[in-house]
């Protein structure tokens, strides 16, 4: 096998692993839009939120103490203990709960039955509420964020593939991080889509996506689907946003990677959750293929934009994605 | 009192249909006019150019723009910022390739060729729709802010990356480059607005905005009833490219002089304006006008008064904006989904019984 095959493997396993990153937060797109129909733009950001929150949780900052600062003259930012790592998710998830409610109660429910559009933008405003808010509560440094997740490349795997090619090769570049956000993502998957069909919760979940009025009908509260619903996008939400801060540190452009999951649930469909990892993987793949073969003849950076003209293209062909239900229009 | 139909009568088919039915608000508009053209070009100074009139200005070109597109036509976008890149790019190319002829060409001809551009990406639109769309016309904002930055014939091969404006003349006035004064930014940038406005409302009225309210209102019904939504679609994206484009120009030329692509275009100013229709309101000229003035001023005014006023710092202050800003479009979605333009409305439904209500 030639070195050049071998990189380019390299690079197709680099970019499953960015696929399953990127996967992990169109989920959260794909648990809100099958239960509430809503376009949630704000996923993204609720990934930089949570992660923010963990980190201000666990590095004992005090909320809002910018703000606090400013308003009484104080120059107060540490309580001056550190909270474990465990603890810190599980306080963050109940904040991302206490979220969930919110968003429901404040803003969902005025909203019932206007169009989707709406519904989309409210959700844009809503992602610069959180944003503000995050900034506000926590600063908006860079922060790292160290959960004990293992770091660093595998040389495990790149000592024992090293062999493949000629002394030039020194076997595969795997970052750790990656396979553990894989195992992770393969978890998660199994665990929501069992939540899904085998508990009661989730049966309601399904019958509300199915159809609104039915699912009231036959006494399932919708409050309490959304608000569940919400806390489950916190929960995936939660996950993609101790994986990517692990990664790149926990910062603004954490949210972008939100703009990232559009193009892979077009790919996928907005209504399947398989359709939400396959299209992960598929652009993941792609756009480090693309930038490893075509991107040094274009300028490079080509990351930026791939992912979206691909999934543009690609709906051309297929305007409800891989999976997605067939679109009916009527009258 | 003044505000009344009663006594105005209209005797021919063109009254009967003109902009501004009723007699007041007719001279309200002229009042405007002159206000603009005549008396603020010499009172107008440096800070308020800069800070509010000329961004104002240029903005409400690009909502008017994205209003065409969104309110009237119902394709979402977030393009915007790279088609105002486009704008930009092309009065560059144009300004220093032709240096003969005059800037206000240049800026009328980048904006049909932003036009040509948005027809390109408006194509996708006839398969996509809604969501899809918006996320489709990502692609147009990712890529085209990639090609004016990794293309170096796009900036004339110049070191930094970035476009500079060359100083060209009006009738002897600077109006781009280091020279410029306030006023004639201000004056140039109100005749594009005025004609932008003008031109929008009277293609708002017509045929064509009939046909793509159509289109909005539902596609297949209005493909039914003799809508063609080749035709539909793509003039909503040339014309809304077209008003874009200038405003890319402007914004370019004109206000910043000299740009680097990711920062004056990039995907914020797609949101900007965006939001500058929702809350302005969607589908209606006047909501473009608010919606511009709304998001210009509020920046300067918390930045007065959490900066000036409170002495907090900036960065705090521009935190706190985010958090209005998106409190507040969420609150005019529940309050109000049709935004400033539906209160001007009621304020002036209810303006026409006062003040004998009954």
């Amino acid at each position: 096998m030639t070195d050049q095959f071998l990189f380019g493997v390299e690079v197709v396993l680099n970019g499953l692993m960015a696929g399953v990153l990127y996967a992990l937060v169109a989920l959260g797109f794909v648990l809100i839009f099958k239960a509430s129909g809503i376009f949630n733009y704000a996923q993204g950001v609720m990934a930089l939120f949570a992660a923010l929150t963990l980190v201000g949780i666990m590095e004992g900052q005090v909320p809002f103490a910018h703000l606090i600062n400013a308003i009484f003259g104080t120059e107060i930012h540490h309580f001056g203990w550190h909270v474990p790592a465990l603890a810190a998710i599980l306080l963050t998830m109940v904040l991302m709960v206490f979220f969930a409610w919110a968003v429901n109660h404040f803003v969902m429910r005025h909203l019932v039955n206007q169009e989707p559009i709406i519904l989309f933008m409210a959700t844009i405003g809503l992602a610069y509420f959180l944003e503000g808010v995050g900034d506000l509560m926590w600063g908006s440094e860079i922060k790292k964020l160290d959960v004990g997740l293992p770091q660093g490349a595998s040389f495990w795997i790149e000592e024992n593939t090293a062999f493949l090619g000629s002394e030039n090769f020194f076997g595969f570049f795997i970052d750790q991080l990656d396979i553990v956000a894989t195992l992770v993502a393969a978890v998660l998957v199994v665990a929501l889509v069992a939540f899904a069909q085998y508990t009661k919760q989730g049966r309601a979940m399904r019958a509300v996506a199915d159809d609104h009025q039915a699912a009231l009908s036959v006494g399932i509260s919708l409050n309490f689907i959304w608000v569940l619903v919400w806390s489950l996008a916190g929960f995936v939400a939660l996950v993609a946003g101790i994986m990517w801060g692990a990664k790149s540190g926990v910062q603004f452009s954490l949210s972008l990677i939100a703009l990232k999951a559009l193009p892979v649930l077009m790919l996928g469909g907005f209504t399947s959750i398989p359709g939400a990892i396959v299209g992960g993987l598929i652009i993941g793949v792609g756009e480090k293929l693309f930038e490893f073969t075509i991107g040094p003849m274009i300028g490079g950076a080509t990351e930026n934009w791939f992912a979206y003209v691909l999934a543009l293209l690609f709906l051309v062909f297929r305007p409800q994605g891989l999976f997605g239900e067939k679109i009916i229009e009527r009258v | 009192m003044f505000y009344r139909e009663a006594g105005d009568f209209k005797t021919s088919y063109v009254d009967d249909s003109q902009t501004f039915p009723i007699a007041f608000d007719r001279y309200r508009y002229y009042f405007v006019l002159v206000i603009a053209f005549g008396i603020i070009p010499f009172i107008i100074n440096d800070y308020w150019a800069n800070a509010v009139m000329v961004p104002f200005l240029i903005y409400a070109i690009a909502a008017i723009g994205l209003n065409i597109l969104t309110g009237y036509c119902g394709q979402v976008s977030l393009g915007t910022g790279g088609f105002m890149a486009v704008g930009g790019y092309a009065c560059y190319k144009l300004m220093t390739a032709f240096p003969d002829v005059s800037i206000m060409i240049h800026l009328l001809l980048a904006g049909f060729i932003t036009a040509g551009v948005g027809v390109l990406f408006g194509l996708p639109s006839l398969r996509i729709k809604g969501f899809y769309l918006a996320v489709a016309t990502l692609a147009a904002q990712f890529f085209l802010v990639w090609l004016f930055n990794k293309v170096p014939w796009f900036y004339n091969y110049s070191a930094s990356g970035q476009i500079s404006a060359p100083e060209r003349f009006v009738f002897g006035v600077p109006v781009t480059g280091p020279n410029v004064e306030a006023w004639a930014k201000y004056t140039v940038c109100l005749i594009f607005v005025t004609g932008c406005a003008w031109l929008a409302r009277n293609l708002t009225r017509g045929t064509i905005g009939r046909s793509w309210m159509a289109i909005r209102d539902m596609d297949i019904a209005a493909e039914i009833i003799g809508v063609n939504p080749l035709k539909a679609k793509l003039t909503a994206f040339a014309v809304s490219s077209f008003f874009i484009g200038i405003a890319g120009a402007l914004l370019f030329a004109v206000y910043l002089g000299a740009v680097e692509v990711g920062e004056a275009y990039g995907i914020n100013k797609s949101f900007l304006v965006l939001f500058m229709i929702i809350i302005g309101g969607l589908g209606s000229i006047f909501g473009a006008f608010a919606g511009a003035a709304f998001m210009v001023l509020l920046p300067v005014l918390l930045k007065n008064v959490l900066v000036g006023g409170l002495g907090w710092d900036t960065a705090l202050a521009t935190h706190f904006e985010f958090v209005i800003v998106g409190a507040l479009i969420i609150i005019f979605l529940i309050a109000e989904p049709h935004g400033l333009a539906q209160l001007w409305k009621l304020a002036k439904e209810k303006l026409r019984l006062w003040p004998f209500p009954h």
